[in-house]
């Protein structure tokens, strides 16, 4: 399990590489929060290396989306299996999140 | 539920770090199994990974001195999980909030309990011996 994160343009780009649970959810809200803080704006979180998320992790991503927006910035999504379609639509959250199919329409969406 | 085997027992301490190896274990069984991909990958490991969160975090409250045990059962129509923490126990439905509402979707926390009873078949909260929750899902 890993967490990357690399500059695409203005884009804070973050691979999630392996699960995103509740053993992890706290190192990849740290980076995203560190990077807020620095007064980046735009982030898109990459999951076409990850395996599953939990509860925990989903719960990181509406807090970082909540922080992000009340900064100005925006939270968006790319590359969802079908797995983890079926997590996001089971928990609604599929309506809260822009989602892309893959990071390039991701990228062109900011 | 016929005639039963059980595919592991294991007690961990009650650390976080301790979920994955449990869940990677309960994966192998699926796939032996021959569990469809989607059980294997989604129903499982996040039911699991749920209740084993719970235990450790609000049933053993994380006390490095208590443990958690896990179970696996595996009968001719169903896998089952067992999960026992040290903790007092709690009312599933009271305690299971629906997420999905308009004034729940922006939560941080209350998925755990919904999802685990999404992706299960069945899941119970009773107490013989601490606490225990049973996850329940057919094999079919």
């Amino acid at each position: 399990m890993s967490f990357s994160i690399k500059k695409q343009g203005e884009v804070v780009v973050v691979d999630v590489e392996g699960q995103l649970i509740v053993g992890n959810r706290q190192e990849l809200k740290q980076k995203v929060l560190d990077e807020l803080e620095k007064g980046e704006k735009k982030f898109l979180i990459d999951f076409s290396q990850t395996g599953y998320i939990d509860s925990s992790g989903l719960g990181v991503l509406v807090s970082l989306s909540k922080k992000i927006r009340e900064q100005g910035g925006e939270l968006r999504l790319a590359n969802l299996n079908d797995d983890l379609q079926t997590l996001f639509e089971l928990t609604k959250l599929d309506t809260l999140f822009q989602i892309s199919d893959t990071r390039e329409r991701a990228l062109e969406s900011f | 539920m016929g005639e039963s085997r059980v595919a592991f027992d294991l007690q961990i301490p009650s650390d976080v770090e301790y979920i994955e190896g449990v869940v990677e274990l309960a994966r192998q069984r699926c796939r032996e199994l021959k569990l469809s991909p989607t059980k294997c990958s989604l129903n499982v490991p996040v039911a699991l990974t749920e209740a084993l969160a719970n235990a450790i975090l609000r049933g053993n409250e994380a006390s490095g001195g208590k443990q958690v045990r896990v179970r696996a059962i595996i009968s001719d129509t169903d896998l089952v999980f067992e999960i026992v923490d040290e903790g007092p126990g709690f009312d599933l439905d009271e305690c299971t909030v629906d997420c999905t509402t308009e004034e729940n979707l922006t939560r941080e926390e209350g998925r755990g309990l919904f999802l685990m009873r999404q992706l299960m078949d069945r899941v119970e909260s009773f107490r013989n011996q601490g606490n225990v929750v049973r996850l329940t899902l057919h094999r079919g």
